[in-house]
């Protein structure tokens, strides 16, 4: 029972997470929504990778621009041994598949991290990046390993299933993701703990001092590199499956992009932030990509609005209220935050509006979409709506600058109250 | 032999203008720590202006507005933005300016289109200067070179010369001192940031009629322009100047040489066929290897020499 009552919070994601899918069965057909499924397994197999980055970034504090090679490494050497069992050569359980890239992937990232972490900070991250431009260059000239442009195809049926699955339907392959996710998770939580993580943690803090009390920052590096690499390859192994085909985009500096907006816009550093940073960043990028051509420029804007202004990402933000929430006054907010909630939403319809207008006008244009809101077409050379989205855009600015005097009035008193109760240092 | 000298112009043109690119990011990246991923941006953004103002008044007023305009833009930039994440380490400042370099490729994407604009050489200069061997040799390219080399000419003159050149020149190497000796530093950063941005613009305007004026410029351009940073060394214009002439050098003759590692080998008696190991690797012939060129370069320096050519400090 104790193990129920300490690991709540996993269970409890665990049942939500398997749950979650039936809201949007289809009863009439009896099958799944294939598109929430693949949302989903993507979000998973995203987590996995933004984790196993935030061990360089959050816990070592090594900024990777690179991280994708590994995935993506990881991720063909599970198709070659896909093709491989599939031919008969030799024999792995589908289930299995995914350890088979995280091993690939901890091989590359050995011999890479041999390579890179001799440096860190910013020659860290341009050696990075050179290595991802290399290796992605790399995929398109050898046909070999990477099979070129074209990429490597695979068949995930392959009758060798440990529990007798197919693996025929996306329903079994989120289920598989999910495992997997969660014992990757799992035990990169468990990493944290470990050693080899805390001295990591000592290593990004004060790189001097780690050194002093005897450990090889490098060698503290290289291992949290070849591990990092491990992770990103089980999520490039669950990849293969999810899609059936790896291409160079795996290796490429988008999706290294992808992983480092969705650790900062979570929030580095803590264990949950980068898997609420990739939700919303999956969300945005598969939601939002269906109806607007500029899904990465509101990734973009939110990234640098947490640059900017909340460098702890979105789960430093609600870690922020921890305190006053302890003295019990968290209610005394509400009213702040209703009274700031127009204005916000304000500004945020009217930067969209904007960002629409002139993304319709242009791109949508060549692409021959027309710009609708709930089936009214608008004209995008008028000059109303441009107008409407100026005037909401700077009427609200200077409006949430008013409220933001009083709310940060209001928070401080509060973190001052909580400060003499003693609940903050 | 023509090869030879036509490859050697290309190289020394495209070369030049990755310095022009490269220095205003050395001084910046030497003297604020901040690796500008946004610096190629400005580059496109250059091309982009420049496109937009020639279409209305011409080539000529384009080439001194565009990169007023970036310089400009890197004056905001720096004002509003990088100072304000100043304060929580160069790892922030550098992911502040790529986020921006994001920003701006969607923003330019936005606003001019995805597919590449026409900008194209003024008709004044579109005609050959010369022929060597058979082969004609633009007059646009020489005045790239010729616009280059003034600028090269007056950065040299600006840096040694000047009171502010001098206080640019304490700032790169010893920040601290040169701030404790009473210099505004962050008034120098903005001002070098601006500059440096004013001349990708005016890379970018050159640049963006010899090559393709499209949204993906900037980030086909920006890791070869860190490369070249890095290889040169920080804090070394020299040593930028040099890099970048041997990056342009390297990526134009690479094009021409068809050879690979095999054909070196058969001089060695060693004949590579289908089933020997890494054959794929041995038979690439080198135009094909030219664009990883130079992120093997990067690679090799910042693993066996973190200071590059002439660098005075480790990236």
């Amino acid at each position: 029972m104790s193990l129920v009552r300490r690991h709540w919070v996993w269970l409890l994601a665990l049942v939500v997470l398997l749950a979650f899918p039936f809201l949007f069965f289809d009863w009439s057909k009896g099958r799944h929504s294939g598109f929430v499924l693949t949302l989903m397994s993507e979000i998973g197999v995203m987590a996995i990778f933004a984790l196993s980055y935030n061990m360089l970034m959050g816990q070592a504090g090594l900024l990777s621009f690179g991280h994708a090679v590994l995935l993506g490494l990881g991720a063909y050497c599970a198709a070659h041994v896909v093709n491989l069992v599939k031919a008969g050569t030799i024999w792995l359980p589908t289930e299995l598949v995914p350890l088979a890239g995280g091993l690939g992937g901890m091989f590359f990232g050995f011999v890479l991290g041999w390579l890179v972490t001799r440096q860190r900070a910013t020659a860290f991250a341009m050696i990075t990046m050179g290595l991802g431009e290399l290796v992605s260059a790399a995929a398109l000239m050898f046909m070999g390993f990477f099979g070129g442009e074209g990429g490597i195809s695979i068949d995930r049926v392959m009758d060798t299933s440990l529990f007798g699955v197919a693996y025929t339907s996306p329903w079994q392959v989120y289920c598989l993701v999910l495992a997997w996710a969660f014992i990757a998770a799992m035990l990169m939580r468990l990493q944290t703990q470990t050693p080899l993580g805390r001295i990591a943690n000592a290593t990004r803090d004060n790189f001097e001092r780690a050194q002093f009390v005897g450990y090889d920052p490098r060698i503290v590096r290289l291992l949290q590199f070849t591990l990092s690499g491990f992770f990103a390859g089980i999520a490039g192994g669950l990849y293969v499956l999810i899609y059936e085909i790896v291409t160079f985009d795996t290796v490429s500096a988008a999706k290294s992009a992808n992983a480092l907006l969705a650790v900062y816009i979570g929030g580095a550093g803590g264990f949950f932030g980068p898997i609420l940073g990739t939700i919303v960043v999956v969300l945005l990028q598969s939601g939002v990509s269906l109806l607007s051509n500029a899904w990465l420029l509101y990734v973009g804007v939110l990234f640098i609005v947490m640059v900017m202004y909340a460098p702890g990402g979105l789960i430093g933000l609600i870690f922020m209220h921890v305190p006053i929430w302890r003295i019990g006054r968290l209610r005394e907010l509400l009213l702040p935050y209703a009274r700031a909630f127009p204005p916000a939403l304000m500004v945020m319809l009217g930067f969209v509006l904007l960002v629409e207008l002139l993304s319709f006008t242009t791109i949508g244009a060549a692409q021959g979409k027309k710009f609708a809101i709930g089936g009214n077409v608008i004209d995008t050379t008028a000059p109303l709506p441009w107008l409407i989205a100026l005037a909401a855009l700077v009427l609200g600015a200077l409006w949430i600058r008013r409220e933001a005097r009083g709310f940060r009035e209001r928070w401080d008193a509060l973190i001052e109250d909580a400060k003499r109760q003693g609940v903050v240092s | 032999m023509e090869v030879f000298v036509v490859s050697l112009l290309n190289g020394l043109v495209y070369g030049m203008l990755l310095f022009m690119l490269a220095s205003g990011l050395t001084l910046i990246l030497s003297m604020m720590g901040v690796l500008n991923f946004a610096h190629a941006s400005a580059y496109m953004l250059g091309a982009y202006f420049a496109y937009t103002i020639s279409q209305y008044i011409g080539f000529w007023p384009a080439l001194v507005i565009a990169p007023l305009l970036c310089g400009l833009v890197g004056a905001a930039i720096e004002m509003w933005g990088l100072r304000r994440v100043h304060r929580n380490g160069h790892i922030a400042e550098l992911l502040f300016t790529f986020g921006l370099a994001l920003i701006i490729e969607k923003a330019v994407q936005m606003t001019w289109g995805l597919l590449p604009v026409p900008y194209r050489v003024p008709a004044l200069l579109d005609f050959p200067l010369f022929s060597i061997y058979g082969t004609h040799f633009p007059a646009y390219r020489a005045f790239m070179l010729l616009i280059s080399a003034l600028m090269f000419g007056a950065i040299w003159l600006g840096l040694t010369r000047t009171r502010i050149g001098l206080v640019i020149q304490a700032a790169l190497t010893h920040p601290d001192m040169a701030s404790a000796l009473g210099h505004n530093v962050p008034r120098v950063f903005t001002l070098v940031f601006a500059a440096g941005t004013a001349l990708a613009g005016l890379a970018g305007v050159i640049g963006g009629n010899y090559q393709v004026t499209e949204p993906a410029m900037a980030f086909t351009m920006g890791p070869i322009v860190f490369v070249v940073v890095v290889f040169g060394g920080l804090g070394s214009l020299l040593g930028c100047f040099i890099a970048s002439i041997l990056m342009g050098l390297i990526q134009t003759f690479a094009v021409v040489f068809d050879v690979s590692l095999a054909d070196l080998l058969a001089r060695f008696g060693f004949i590579v066929t289908k089933d020997t190991p890494f054959a794929e690797v041995l038979t690439v012939t080198l135009p094909r290897v030219g664009a990883l060129l130079p992120f093997l370069m990067m690679v090799l320096i910042l693993v066996f020499r973190p200071r590059g050519l002439m660098g005075t400090r480790d990236t």
